[in-house]
C-alpha cells in the first residue's frame, strides 16, 4: 500500500507539472493584456509598465521563472485584480467560504440523495419511487442560478428566515447557498443509488442471501447498498472538488467572498498569476481526491483492493 | 404586511439602541446640536437629521488597489475620492474647488507655473499634509519602477517632463513639481492646461506621505491599516481582497464639520438581482438597476436617474489590412450615421435613461464660464433621417461603383451589447438597400486587440472622460492617436485640436470655439464616427438618503455632504 501511494505521489507531481505547463502556454495565447489601461499608453510607456510586471521577458524565460517559483511554493502576485497581493493569500482567504458552503452542500445533497435513491429502489415503481425520480430530475435540470435566485427570493426576502445575501451572519449566511449547491449532488446520488441498487437487488448473491434467511434490512444495507456505492464514489470524488472549489453562480448570487468567481474573473481580465494559482490549486485538490477515491474503492470492495501496485 | 411589521420592529430597535448609545457616550450628544443646525441650512423636506447617520451601499467590484499611484478603475477612484483629498475637489455643482489647496493658486503669465498654498490639513495619524507629500506621490506615479499605467497617462504632456520620466529617459526628480516649503507647492506644466484645476481633483494626483509609504514597503495600501487618509472619511475593515469594507468619519479632516455621515457600510454585490433584493429588504440604501431591472422599476418612485458623461459611438474603419474599406467614402459613412433611429434605441432597447447621442462630447459634462453647456454650441449633428441617409447612400454606392456592400460590425458580448447590435443591424439593413452587416460579438479584451490591429469595419465603441474638458473626447481622433485605429486623418481637425491645446490655451472663448468646430468637422462634415447614445444610469435610492453627489469623472460619488433624514 505504502509503495503504491509513493508511486502515485510521483505521478501526481508529474501530472501537476504538465498541467502547469499547459495552462501557462494556453493562458499566454489569451488575447489582451493584463494591464487594464494598456490602450491608453504610448508604446514606450507600455513597455515600461510591462517590464515592471516581468511581462517583457521571452516566453521561455517567463515560463522557467514561474516554474522555479512554483517549485518553491511561490504563486506570485496578482497583476490587476488585487495589485500586489500574493496569490497564495488570496486563495487561502477566498477558499474558506467556498469550502464551507461546498462541504455543507455536498454532505446534505449526498445524504438526502442516497436516502431518496434507496427508498426509490426498495419501493420500485410506487409513488415513492416516482416522486424521488421527479426530485432528481428537477435537481439536475433547474439551472443553479434560477434555483439560487428562487431560494433567495422566498426564504431570504419574503419569509426572512435567512439573510438575503452577504457573508455576515456566520452559519445562517451559509444555509441558502449550501442548499443551492446541494441540488446537483442530491440528484446525482439519488439516480446512481437507485439504478445500482435495483441491479444489485436482482443479482444471484442477493437471492442466495435471501435463501439463507438474511433479513430484509441486512440485505438492503450490508449487501445492496455497499455495492451500489462504488459507482457513486467515482462520480462524487471529482464532483466534491468541483463544488468545494467554488461555484461562480452561487457565490455571485449570494455575494460570497469565494474562490469560484475569482477564478472566472481572473481569466476575463488576464490576471496571469491568479489564473495559474487557482488552476494549480484546483488540480492539486482534484489529484488528491482521485487518489483518495482509489483507496476508498479498496475499502468498500475487497475485489479491487490494491497491493504491491499490481492494479495500476 | 409581515414584512413591514418586522421592518418597523427593526427600526424601533435601531432607534432605541441609538438613544441608549447617545445617553452612554458624552461625545455623541455633544455633536448632535451642531449637526441639526447644519441641517437647517439644507432645504431638506423632512427637516430633522436622524440620530443614526449610517449609509449602507454596494459596489459592483472589489477594490483592486488603494494606492493612488496604481489605481486605474472606477471603484478605487470612487473610494479614494471619499477617503483622500487632493489640491482640489469637485463640489456639489461638479465644479473643482480648493480642497487641500488654500484658495486659488498663483498662476504665472504664461500659464505654465502654478503656485499652490496648502491649508492646515492633516493625515489620519495627525501629521500635517505637506507639499512634499504631493511631490513624492506624483514622482512615484510616473516612476517606471512603480509600473503605474495611469500616472504616465494622466501626467504625460501635462506636467513638465512626465513623458520622458515615464519612458525611463529622465530621472523622476526632474518632474515639474516642487515643494518650496512645507506649505507651498509649485507645479510646472508642459503647456498651458485650461482644465488643470479639475485635473487636481483626480485620484492620480492625491498626496502620499513618504515616511509612511517607505516604512510600509510592499505592504503599503495592502489593507485599510496600511494606509493614511486625509479625506472626509477613513477606510476601515478592508482586508485587501475582501468583499466588504467600511468608511468612517475622519475626525482629522479639515472640513469635518461639513461631514454628517458617521459610517458607510459597503459590500460588493456583483449580481444586480441580489442588489435589488438587498435594497428591498432594507439592508442597503441604494442599488444600481441594470438591463431588465431598469425596465421593471422604471416607474418606481424611488428611482433616481443620472446621466453619465460616457458616450457610445460607431467607429468607421477606413483602412483595413492596408486596403481602403467602403467606409473610406464620406457619403457611405454619413449615410450609415443617419440611418438608425437613436430615440427608439434608448427608449426600447436600452430603457435605462440613456440619451440619443447626436454628438461626441456629452451633455451636462463641461460648461463655459457663464455655465453654458458645451453641448449647446453645436447642438445635434447627423440626426436620424432615413430619407437623407438613402440619398447619401446611393451617391456613395455610385462613387464606389458598386451596388452592394458587406460590412462587419464589431461589438461587445454582453446581453445588452448583443441586443443593441442586433437592433443596429436591422435598422441599417432596413434603411440602406444593398447593405449587409455581419455582427461579430467578442469579449472586451478581444475587441481591444482587434481595435489595436485595426481589424474591423465598424466598431461599437465607448469612452468615458479622464478630465473635465471636451478635449478628453476630441483628441482621441487626431491623426495617429492610440484611439484612432480607424485610418481617420483630417489636417484641419488636427490643427484645431493642436491650437486648442497650444496657442489658444489661455484664450478660453476662442479655445471653446475651436473645439466646437473640431467636433463639427469630426461628426457632421467627415462622419468619422457616429454617435449612438450617452449612457444613463438608474438606481433605487431610499427616500431618507440625501445629497449623495454624483460626479462626471474621477470618483463617481461624494458622500461628504450626504446625510440620513427620515429613516427613523
Amino acid at each position: 500500500m505504502a509503495r503504491y501511494i509513493g508511486k502515485r505521489l510521483i505521478y501526481m507531481i508529474l501530472t501537476l507539472a504538465l498541467i502547469a505547463t499547459f495552462t501557462f502556454f494556453l493562458m499566454k495565447i489569451l488575447p489582451g493584456s493584463p494591464i487594464a489601461s494598456a490602450g491608453k499608453l504610448s508604446p514606450e510607456q507600455r513597455a515600461v509598465v510591462e517590464e515592471a510586471y516581468g511581462l517583457n521577458d521571452p516566453l521561455p524565460v517567463q515560463y522557467f521563472n514561474y516554474m522555479f517559483n512554483l517549485a518553491q511554493g511561490d504563486l506570485g502576485i496578482s497583476i490587476n485584480q488585487f495589485k500586489g497581493a500574493p496569490v497564495t493569500d488570496l486563495i487561502l482567504s477566498r477558499m474558506g467560504p467556498s469550502a464551507q458552503i461546498g462541504f455543507q452542500g455536498m454532505v446534505l445533497g449526498t445524504i438526502i440523495g442516497i436516502l431518496l435513491g434507496m427508498i426509490a429502489a426498495l419501493r420500485q415503481n410506487t409513488w415513492v419511487d416516482y416522486s424521488s425520480t421527479l426530485i432528481a430530475i428537477i435537481g439536475i435540470s433547474i439551472p443553479s442560478f434560477v434555483f439560487a435566485s428562487m431560494l433567495q427570493y422566498f426564504f431570504g426576502l419574503k419569509l426572512e428566515w435567512f439573510p438575503v445575501a452577504l457573508w455576515k451572519d456566520g452559519f445562517m449566511s451559509s444555509v441558502l447557498p449550501s442548499i443551492a449547491l446541494a441540488m446537483f449532488p442530491l440528484a446525482t446520488a439519488a439516480r446512481f443509488i437507485r439504478t445500482e441498487m435495483i441491479e444489485v437487488l436482482g443479482s444471484d448473491y442477493i437471492t442466495l442471501a435471501k435463501a439463507k434467511g438474511a433479513s430484509g434490512s441486512e440485505i438492503a444495507f450490508k449487501h445492496a447498498f455497499r455495492n451500489a456505492l462504488i459507482p457513486l464514489i467515482t462520480v462524487l470524488g471529482p464532483m466534491t472538488v468541483g463544488i468545494l472549489t467554488g461555484s461562480l453562480v452561487v457565490e455571485q448570487i449570494f455575494a460570497i467572498p469565494g474562490i469560484g468567481e475569482q477564478f472566472v474573473k481572473s481569466i476575463m481580465v488576464n490576471d496571469f498569476s491568479i489564473i495559474m494559482g487557482t488552476t494549480i490549486f484546483f488540480s492539486v485538490f482534484l489529484i488528491v481526491v482521485i487518489l483518495i477515491v482509489d483507496i476508498l474503492y479498496g475499502i468498500i470492495d475487497p475485489r479491487i483492493r490494491l497491493s504491491g501496485g499490481k492494479s495500476s | 404586511m409581515r414584512n413591514s411589521k418586522v421592518f418597523w420592529l427593526l427600526s424601533l430597535v435601531l432607534v432605541l439602541s441609538a438613544f441608549l448609545a447617545a445617553c452612554g457616550g458624552g461625545e455623541d450628544t455633544s455633536t448632535e446640536p451642531s449637526d441639526s443646525e447644519g441641517d437647517k441650512e439644507k432645504e431638506s423636506a423632512s427637516g430633522e437629521m436622524d440620530s443614526v447617520q449610517e449609509l449602507n451601499l454596494m459596489e459592483s467590484a472589489e477594490i483592486p488597489t488603494m494606492d493612488s499611484a496604481l489605481a486605474e478603475d472606477a471603484v478605487a477612484f470612487n473610494i479614494m475620492n471619499n477617503v483622500n483629498e487632493g489640491l482640489y475637489r469637485l463640489n456639489q455643482e461638479n465644479v473643482a474647488e480648493p480642497a487641500v489647496a488654500e484658495g486659488e493658486p498663483e498662476i504665472s503669465e504664461d500659464g505654465l507655473t502654478y503656485t499652490f498654498k496648502l491649508r492646515d490639513a492633516k493625515w489620519s495619524d495627525g501629521s500635517p499634509v505637506t507639499a512634499q507629500d504631493f511631490v513624492f506621490s506624483w514622482q512615484r506615479a510616473v516612476d517606471p519602477a512603480t509600473g503605474s499605467p495611469y500616472g504616465p497617462y494622466m501626467m504625460a504632456g501635462t506636467i513638465k517632463n512626465a513623458a520622458a520620466i515615464s519612458e525611463g529617459k529622465m530621472d523622476k526628480a526632474e518632474l515639474g513639481v516642487e515643494a518650496k516649503d512645507e506649505k507651498t507647492l509649485v507645479v510646472t506644466l508642459e503647456r498651458p492646461v485650461p482644465y488643470f484645476m479639475s485635473l487636481m481633483a483626480f485620484g492620480t494626483f492625491l498626496p502620499q506621505k513618504e515616511a509612511f509609504v517607505t516604512e510600509k514597503g510592499d505592504a503599503y495600501a495592502s489593507n485599510s491599516e496600511n494606509l493614511l487618509y486625509n479625506g472626509p472619511f477613513t477606510l476601515t475593515n478592508w482586508d485587501g481582497t475582501g468583499l466588504t469594507w467600511t468608511m468612517e468619519k475622519n475626525p482629522e479632516y479639515w472640513d469635518a464639520e461639513t461631514v454628517k455621515l458617521d459610517k458607510i457600510n459597503v459590500d460588493v454585490v456583483k449580481e444586480s438581482g441580489t442588489g435589488v433584493n438587498l435594497y428591498t429588504s432594507g439592508e442597503k440604501d441604494r442599488a444600481g438597476l441594470s438591463g431588465e431591472y431598469a425596465m421593471q422599476y422604471a416607474d418606481d418612485p424611488e428611482v433616481v436617474r443620472e446621466l453619465e458623461p460616457t458616450v457610445f459611438y460607431l467607429k468607421f474603419n477606413q483602412e483595413r489590412n492596408g486596403k481602403e474599406t467602403p467606409l473610406a467614402n464620406v457619403n457611405i459613412r454619413k449615410a450609415i450615421s443617419m440611418a438608425y433611429n437613436k430615440q427608439d434605441l434608448v427608449d426600447v432597447v436600452l430603457a435605462n435613461g440613456s440619451l440619443p447621442a447626436d454628438f461626441l462630447v456629452p451633455t451636462e459634462f463641461t460648461f463655459d464660464e457663464s455655465k453654458k453647456d458645451f453641448r449647446e454650441v453645436n447642438g445635434k449633428m447627423n440626426e436620424f433621417n432615413a430619407e437623407e441617409a438613402k440619398k447619401l447612400w446611393e451617391t456613395g454606392l455610385k462613387e464606389l461603383g458598386v451596388t452592394e456592400v458587406t460590412l462587419e460590425m464589431l461589438g461587445g458580448d454582453s446581453e445588452l451589447a448583443k441586443k443593441m447590435d442586433e437592433y443596429m443591424k436591422s435598422q441599417l439593413e432596413g434603411n440602406l438597400e444593398g447593405l449587409t452587416i455581419n455582427l461579430k460579438a467578442v469579449p472586451f479584451a478581444v475587441r481591444l486587440e482587434l481595435d489595436e490591429k485595426q481589424d474591423y469595419d465598424i466598431q461599437n465603441s465607448g469612452w468615458g472622460p479622464d478630465y473635465q474638458d471636451p478635449m478628453t473626447f476630441l483628441d482621441l481622433f487626431v491623426t495617429g492617436s492610440a484611439q484612432n485605429k480607424m485610418g481617420y486623418s483630417n489636417p484641419e481637425f488636427d490643427k484645431l485640436i493642436e491650437q486648442a491645446k497650444g496657442e489658444l490655451a489661455q484664450d478660453i472663448p476662442a479655445r471653446w470655439e475651436a473645439m466646437a468646430k473640431a467636433e463639427k468637422i469630426l461628426i457632421e462634415d467627415d462622419a468619422a464616427i457616429a454617435g449612438i447614445y450617452q449612457r444613463g444610469i438608474m438606481s433605487l435610492q431610499k427616500p431618507y438618503v440625501h445629497d449623495i453627489v454624483v460626479h462626471p469623472f474621477g470618483g463617481d460619488f461624494s458622500y461628504k455632504w450626504a446625510y440620513i433624514s427620515g429613516k427613523e
